[in-house]
């Protein structure tokens, strides 16, 4: 979905590897989360509360709430606003929230 | 609880300004940022990027480098990265959350420098992957140094919508349409500002600039004529839009969405700030005066949070606002503040001509301040235009009312994507003002946070 341009001419984080849903996913050390799912086109990002719509980040500055995953067992994290580290545990979250269900 | 002088809430332009001018003054000052870095959305991530980001991005957004550097020198700066406020209460106790853990605080006097956030465009389809703000792909080019993929398609307006372009086309993404959205009629309007707005030429020039660019790049210009709606099931297919009498229909794989800033007022609102509507930014923005001061006499509000005008001007009401603070504060007197504070307002006013031409020029059109029945307005709650209409007809006179009887606002963005819509479409079926229709009432916490970060609260700091 999002390609990084010209690589040679940034400044490069250190590449590091994240787990989403139990996947390998490449991405920078200390980018925001958002924007390494969606240079590897984690796409939709979650699916909506009331009608399980597919959604994705629309505004990547903390306002809009498109962006909330689980972080590391922690639900409803907003992903542009958390850095990535290495081998942060990441899953997507779909629909609303079944009481009783395992987090 | 540790007090400091001045409380600052947002490290964009404005807060770094009012940091660097308050430190200057001998106040000791903590500053507090959601974000990582300073620098806000304008400078985001400014301070790591390397030359050859810098030189992509351009030259207004290296200046920020400027900006940064001085806060890095400034003595007697606290500066709380990756902090969020939730609360703060009569007595200006300031409670925040840092690294998971959180705290308070104490001010004199609080300056909420919270910026702008993009204006929301609800239009059919908005809601869906591959949908995203103008700004929120610049956002991706400063932090993430990437660019979307496939065919782009721009749509709304304003000198932002240009910039986004040019910055795409120079790192050869394939931008394949700008729609502009602007009513035609908004040109003879804004021709009556142009004059006022030659004080500050720069601005005028580095437009028709990015216009020329975008232009030599062959890339599609429209002037919808209509509602804008994108079309597409699981992503965004395509955008659908009538222009010199004939329908189109622009393939596209991304769509991004720009129709200006507003001041974002969630943390203006929660402190029971005095706001009002501004009929020409259409935007409610916090009632203050010239130095900031709000209707809370311990509290200024400066930057792009009071008002838009721009990250410069932003950097002016910043030293402004601290001046202001320091006069309140007691260390500055009545002479000495305006004296100080006179080089400032002389360049704000300069920054400020351009606003009234391109405030009215990039007004939005109507099916988006009011947008169709079937588009969602509420995107957390999944809420229509045509729901809120109902609910006005029904009875509701404001957002409270149609927040309680439909959850409009009451999902995780608490009224950030539509508080600003509802209030207009409120107003639109009633046939009164949009002061008259009102606004959410924000409570703390001012983002959602976790029970077990505010069970962790720290005993020594809130003691005392």
């Amino acid at each position: 979905m999002f390609r990084e341009v010209d690589a040679s001419r940034l400044d490069e984080a250190p590449a590091c590897q994240i787990e989403v849903d139990g996947h390998r996913v490449a991405a920078r050390e200390g980018e925001p989360l958002a924007a390494a799912l969606l240079k590897a086109a984690v796409t939709p990002m979650r699916h909506s509360v009331v009608s399980g719509a597919p959604r994705a980040p629309y505004c990547m500055m903390g306002v809009c709430f498109e962006c909330l995953v689980e972080v590391d067992g922690v639900p409803n994290v907003q992903a542009c606003m958390t850095l990535v580290r290495a081998g942060m545990q990441v899953r997507l979250q779909h629909g609303a929230r079944q009481i009783g269900a395992p987090l | 609880m540790r007090e400091y002088d001045v409380a600052i809430v947002g490290a964009g332009p404005a807060g770094m300004a009012a940091a660097c001018q308050a430190s200057a003054l001998g106040l000791s000052v903590v500053l507090m940022d959601e974000q990582a870095r300073a620098g806000g959305q304008i400078y985001r991530n400014v301070a790591a990027a390397s030359r050859g980001r810098l030189d992509w991005l351009g030259q207004d957004y290296e200046h920020g480098r400027t900006l940064v550097d001085q806060l890095a020198a400034a003595p007697g700066v606290t500066h709380l990265v990756s902090t969020a406020v939730w609360d703060v209460s009569a007595a200006l106790e300031i409670s925040y959350l840092h690294g998971g853990q959180a705290a308070q605080c104490r001010a004199r006097h609080l300056i909420l420098a919270t910026g702008a956030m993009e204006r929301p465009s609800p239009l059919p389809g908005w809601t869906l992957p591959g949908v995203m703000n103008a700004g929120a792909a610049q956002i991706m080019m400063k932090v993430g140094g990437a660019v979307p993929e496939g065919r782009i398609v721009l749509v709304g307006g304003g000198p932002l919508l240009y910039l986004v372009a040019v910055q795409l086309l120079d790192a050869g993404a394939q931008v394949a349409a700008l729609v502009e959205t602007s009513p035609k009629g908004n040109r003879r309007h804004a021709m009556r500002h142009l004059v006022g707005a030659l004080r500050a030429p720069g601005y005028l020039i580095k437009g028709m600039r990015l216009l020329a660019r975008i232009r030599r790049a062959g890339v599609a210009h429209h002037f919808a004529e209509s509602e804008v709606s994108i079309e597409g099931r699981e992503r965004a297919d395509a955008v659908v839009f009538a222009a010199g009498g004939k329908s189109h229909r622009i393939d596209a794989d991304t769509v991004l969405l720009h129709h200006g800033v507003i001041p974002n007022v969630q943390l203006t609102r929660m402190l029971r700030l005095d706001h009002s509507w501004d009929l020409r930014q259409l935007a409610w923005r916090p009632d203050c005066d010239d130095y900031g001061r709000s209707s809370h006499e311990a509290i200024s509000v400066t930057g792009d949070g009071a008002g838009i005008g721009g990250a410069r001007a932003a950097e002016c009401s910043g030293a402004i606002a601290a001046l202001g603070a320091a006069n309140r504060l007691g260390v500055l007197t009545d002479a000495a503040l305006q004296a100080q504070a006179a080089p400032h307002f002389a360049a704000h006013r300069i920054q400020l001509s351009i606003r009234p031409f391109l405030d009215t020029l990039y007004q939005p059109p109507d099916w988006l301040l009011t947008p169709s029945d079937n588009t969602v307005v509420c995107r957390c709650e999944e809420v229509t235009a045509g729901q809120i209409r109902d609910m006005a007809r029904l009875g509701c006179t404001g957002p409270n009312q149609t927040k309680f009887f439909s959850r409009s606002g009451m999902g995780p963005c608490q009224g950030r994507m539509c508080g600003v819509t509802v209030a207009q479409l409120i107003a639109q079926s009633r046939g009164v003002s949009i002061e008259a229709a009102g606004y959410y009432r924000i409570r703390p916490p001012l983002k959602p946070i976790p029970l077990a970060a505010l069970a962790s609260m720290d005993e020594s700091s809130v003691s005392g």
